[in-house]
């Protein structure tokens, strides 16, 4: 212990601690504070002060008590190991804590984010006196099964392969050497530095997630970023535990920055229970969680959305596509504020301090489709999907303000029709997707030809539907043309048939891309056919009371894709003999 | 090896300043002995090598800068918690308030507690029957939930949640003994006199553990009182295997004594002046609910806060409403109109409800109640449609659903203070007699199967 650098703590304010004689560290370099070794990270230094946050309780600390140096920054351990682990914002696991310590966190427990005692299954992919760059695979573990796992040539080291073996091995034995270096399967990264690609691509493939308001009108990309804000009680968890099940990636990260224990207790415990919908493997097998509860030390929800991203960016770096949850980041921005406020710093908009947009904007760039590090040419991706949750539903706060700048899709949940039972509560009059056009192909390839057609026509008829709203509620429905009744007739069906999706339902919690495609044929099919014969002057009561209305309002049950064509093709004659 | 500091620097408002202090810790307690040698408590908020900045438990009137003594107790604050609290009547402060004896401790607990891993959590999932039909058909409350009420100046949230503390029962309750933690910060007297009777009355006090702080009582006391019943809240559950219904009424006076401490301190303010961090705070409070992996009691918690203006989007029921697992919420409107317990069943929500809706309870609970949502929701539509329009303006469905609104409020939201509605006999038969009112191809929530089985065949 006396080889060790240490300062000596000079106030205590809280999470915040500033300590004198601390001229050797580096500002965002870990520190162990007092003898009881809390975890905190420099934020700031002021001649030989620092100040630190501390990522646990600091009861207790007082001045006088030694701060030990580290000598590094905050980083996070990649390797075999993540996949189905359940860790804090400063990735130690929670498992590992109960076991150390009993139901309740107490402090002071280093645990470390990966396994050391467990050997994988390491099987080479190159050979001796290969020649391999940084970023290349140098051999694959099968971690879960749904994942391989594959380990790569850090970054920063090239050369020729030399000693490599095949076998059993734990993450910190050598598996290979590379123009002399020693490499093992666990890499240390600090968590606020990006990791390094080759470049960035545009984003131009979809990322289905059996959602129907979202597929089918405010689609995100794989490597897109998206925000969900709303006011509490609008749904915006369940939006985002349903894009953690349904969302076809291969590698799903959630984090639950300050928000419900029982929340994340429930996506543990339901996780391993749900099923990948194209493997039928536990979903848990693709997942890591990460959970800083609102009554964990705050400085640690500020760390864990971090943690969080790099963790994403390691298995990008493999080549698979990723999706981040982060519900929700308006806590991560209180965090910030918490402590900026305890620095006293100037404060900016409401308290938050003034870099609190650049921070955002550096977080979101994380995201993004890329060409991966290495020889050959691997293509990830990574999309972050954040949680905003504006006090009082108010979009016009800092934190929705600076998200919304940088996230390209919107989907703006509305507490009025969570009132009214209607989710997802994605208000589709306000929401918009700046990626829509960018899909269009992939659409037409995938859903059908006449998709943007559908699609656009399904969006005009909310849009007037608003607009004859308004009407119905100053004069009456009675005022309204049979072909404006028969607007809202349609609408009432894509409100209700559509766009309202049973996220607890099992069979409509999910909705193919082919049968959103179809569900919503066959409702325009009908509003189409029903406007012609309007023309013709039939009743508009006789053409919504035909009985194939009812079935285009049940189709969604419909069990095989092959119905709907029928469907459709009964709606048009059905509609087409009454005026023969 | 404790030492007494004659070196009080400042005090004003909640906060005292004491100088030139050595080894003194974050969180520690202080006591300071006043002139006439009465004892107050405080805690040290800040510490820096030359001062301690110290926040006040209790009032700081009498104490003088001179003659007044510092003394710190090296260690945080805790209380002695035993079986014997059971009956008890305690005040802000942790004292006998009651005039009965000290309590022996079987042990001393930090309140501050710790964060529950939520690794460790057991997620709750079985229900507590209330006996209001507004909250068990439509927003059940659930055992290890936290479902705050949302109230006003004037309306009844005390009847109410004295109505849900007597009538609280859990079905299949054998092994375990059933709890009340009452937590009372700032209330009036007839208020607390009011909870206390209603205890007394059903011999539910004999099973309750009360904290009290009243309205003339000092403020700064109502921070460490919801710290004090919880941790003894967390004693019962999690040692004696109570299951333990927490009642803290009311919040808003705890995060006005927050805001009070924050400015003495002159910290940068956050919406409204309440400090930047109450969502953390509030969350410590709230987040002590729930249930643990292995431990058969739990912690269901019912804060009450009245709503400035009935503004829901105030910071306290805002915050509160991001922490907590739903919310009941009491409404104005329907109280004026003379209907008990006024819950406002749109905006209420217990987000819980799904995971026993039809798995706890019967199986068409959870279509149910969102049948009745949507029909409730277009009824009010309907009828606001009728005020500018009048009533002959509506489509026949249209004035279905507007007296199906009426009825619903009549007869299933509305129901006596002492009334007490079995969940499936009582609730559920008579919301499905109510949708006999609609068409029944109106009623697109319900599965067909259970429209056959429970839809009454006479009309």
């Amino acid at each position: 212990m006396t080889n060790i650098k240490h300062g000596t703590i000079v106030k205590v304010s809280g999470p915040l601690i500033v300590a004198k004689g601390m001229e050797d560290a580096n500002i965002y370099d870990v520190v162990k504070v007092s003898e009881h070794k809390l975890i905190g990270e420099i934020i700031e230094m002021r001649g030989d002060k620092a100040s630190i946050q501390v990522y646990e309780d600091t009861s207790g600390i007082g001045p006088g008590e030694p701060v030990y140096l580290e000598g590094h920054s905050l980083s996070v351990e990649l390797g075999p190991g993540l996949l189905t682990n359940f860790y804090d914002g400063i990735q130690r696991p929670l498992r590992l804590l109960e076991e150390a310590a009993g139901p309740f966190i107490t402090r002071g427990i280093s645990v470390p984010g990966l396994d050391r005692a467990k050997k994988w299954k390491f099987e080479p992919i190159v050979k001796n006196g290969d020649k391999v760059e940084e970023g290349d695979i140098i051999g694959t573990v099968q971690e879960t099964s749904l994942v391989v796992h594959k380990i790569m040539v850090p970054p920063g080291i090239s050369g020729t392969i030399n000693n490599i073996k095949a076998g059993e091995f734990t993450i910190e034995e050598i598996v290979a050497e590379v123009g002399g270096k020693k490499i093992c399967m666990l890499q240390i990264w600090p968590i606020r530095a990006p990791r390094p690609t080759k470049n960035k691509l545009a984003p131009r493939e979809p990322m289905i997630t059996g959602q129907r308001v979202i597929d089918t009108f405010f689609p995100v990309v794989q490597g897109g970023t998206a925000c969900v804000p709303g006011p509490f009680g609008a749904g915006k968890t369940v939006v985002q535990h349903q894009l953690a099940k349904w969302s076809d990636t291969e590698i799903v990260i959630f984090i639950g920055c300050g928000e419900r224990g029982n929340e994340m207790t429930d996506v543990l415990l339901e996780f391993p229970e749900l099923e990948d919908p194209k493997t039928g493997k536990p979903l848990m097998e693709r997942t890591v969680l990460i959970a800083n509860t609102s009554n964990m030390p705050v400085a640690a929800r500020e760390a864990s959305i971090y943690t969080g991203i790099t963790i994403a960016e390691y298995f990008r770096d493999m080549g698979y596509r990723v999706a981040l949850m982060a519900d929700s980041t308006s806590r991560w921005a209180e965090a910030l504020r918490e402590i900026s406020g305890r620095l006293g710093e100037m404060p900016g908009e409401e308290g938050y301090p003034a870099y609190l947009g650049s921070k955002t904007a550096a977080f979101y760039e994380r995201a993004g489709k890329v060409k991966c590090l290495g020889s050959e040419s691997r293509e990830g991706a990574l999309t972050v999907v954040g949680a905003v949750s504006p006090p009082g539903g108010d979009l016009s706060e800092p934190v929705t303000q600076n998200t919304l700048r940088v996230a390209k899709v919107f989907w703006g949940l509305d507490d009025k029709l969570a009132f009214k039972r209607h989710f997802p509560a994605i208000n589709w009059l306000n929401s918009y997707s700046l990626y829509e056009n960018d899909v269009l192909d992939y659409m037409r390839r995938e859903a059908g030809e006449d998709w943007p057609e559908i699609r656009n026509e399904a969006m005009n008829l909310l849009q007037e539907e608003a607009r004859l709203e308004e009407i119905v509620r100053l004069v009456g429905v009675d005022a309204l043309s049979a072909r404006e009744q028969l607007v809202l007739n349609t609408t009432k069906s894509l409100r209700e048939d559509f766009l309202h999706q049973n996220a607890f339902d099992d069979e409509d919690t999910y909705t193919s891309l082919k049968k959103q495609y179809y569900i919503l044929r066959s409702i325009i099919t009908f509003h189409k056919e029903a406007k012609r014969a309007l023309d013709r002057e039939i009743k508009l009561n006789d053409l919504v009371n035909l009985p194939i209305k009812t079935e285009v309002i049940k189709c969604k049950w419909l069990k095989d894709n092959s119905l709907y064509e029928e469907l459709i093709d009964n709606v048009k004659s059905e509609i087409r003999k009454l005026y023969g | 090896m404790q030492k007494e500091y004659k070196t009080i620097k400042e005090v004003a408002g909640p906060l005292m300043i004491v100088d030139k202090v050595r080894d003194v810790k974050y969180e520690e307690i202080v006591e300071i002995e006043l002139p006439n040698g009465e004892i107050r408590l405080g805690r040290v908020l800040e510490v820096d090598e030359e001062k301690a900045v110290v926040q006040m438990f209790e009032e700081s009137r009498g104490i003088n800068l001179k003659k007044s003594k510092a003394k710190f107790l090296g260690k945080t604050m805790t209380i002695a918690v035993s079986p014997d609290m059971l009956g008890r009547i305690f005040t802000g402060a942790g004292r006998v308030k009651d005039g009965g004896p000290d309590i022996i401790a079987e042990k001393e607990v930090d309140i501050n507690g710790a964060p529950i891993n939520p690794y460790s959590r057991d997620f709750p999932n079985d229900f507590i029957q209330t006996g209001i039909s507004s909250i068990d058909g439509m927003n059940i409350l659930v055992r290890g939930q936290k479902l705050p009420i949302f109230s006003g100046a004037g309306l009844p949230h005390s009847e109410v949640a004295a109505q849900i503390a007597r009538q609280a029962r859990v079905k299949d309750d054998s092994d375990s003994e059933f709890a009340v933690v009452f937590g009372a910060m700032g209330i009036t007297f007839e208020e607390a006199e009011y909870f206390i009777n209603q205890f007394k009355e059903t011999g539910a006090i004999e099973r309750s553990v009360l904290y009290m702080n009243l309205a003339n009582d000092p403020v700064v006391e109502r921070i460490t009182l919801p710290r004090m019943a919880l941790t003894t809240a967390e004693y019962l559950a999690f040692e004696k295997d109570m299951h333990v219904l927490v009642i803290l009424t009311d919040l808003t006076n705890y995060c006005e004594a927050l805001r009070e401490v924050s400015a003495a301190r002159k910290e940068i303010p956050g919406r409204r002046g309440y400090p930047g961090y109450l969502y953390t705070d509030l969350s410590t409070l709230y987040e002590r609910a729930g249930r643990i992996k292995g431990k058969k009691g739990s912690i269901t918690q019912i804060p009450v806060l009245t709503m400035p203006e009935d503004d829901k989007t105030h910071p306290i029921p805002d915050l509160t409403g991001y922490i907590t697992e739903g919310q009941i919420i009491l409404s104005r409107e329907l109280h004026r109109r003379g209907i008990y317990p006024p819950v406002d069943v749109l905006p209420s929500l217990s987000r819980l409800a799904q995971k026993v809706w039809g798995k706890k309870t019967r199986e068409d609970h959870g279509d149910l109640a969102n049948q009745l949502f949507s029909a409730y929701a277009r009824g009010k539509e309907a009828k606001e449609l009728a005020v500018i329009l009048g009533e002959a303006a509506l489509s026949d469905a249209d004035k279905k659903y507007s007296h199906f609104a009426d009825e619903f409020e009549n007869t299933y939201i509305r129901q006596g203070i002492a009334e007490n509605r079995e969940l499936e006999k009582d609730t559920l038969d008579r919301a499905w007699k109510l949708l006999t009112i609609l068409p029944r191809e109106e009623l697109k929530r319900l599965k067909e199967k259970q429209i056959e089985k429970y839809l009454p065949k006479s009309k």
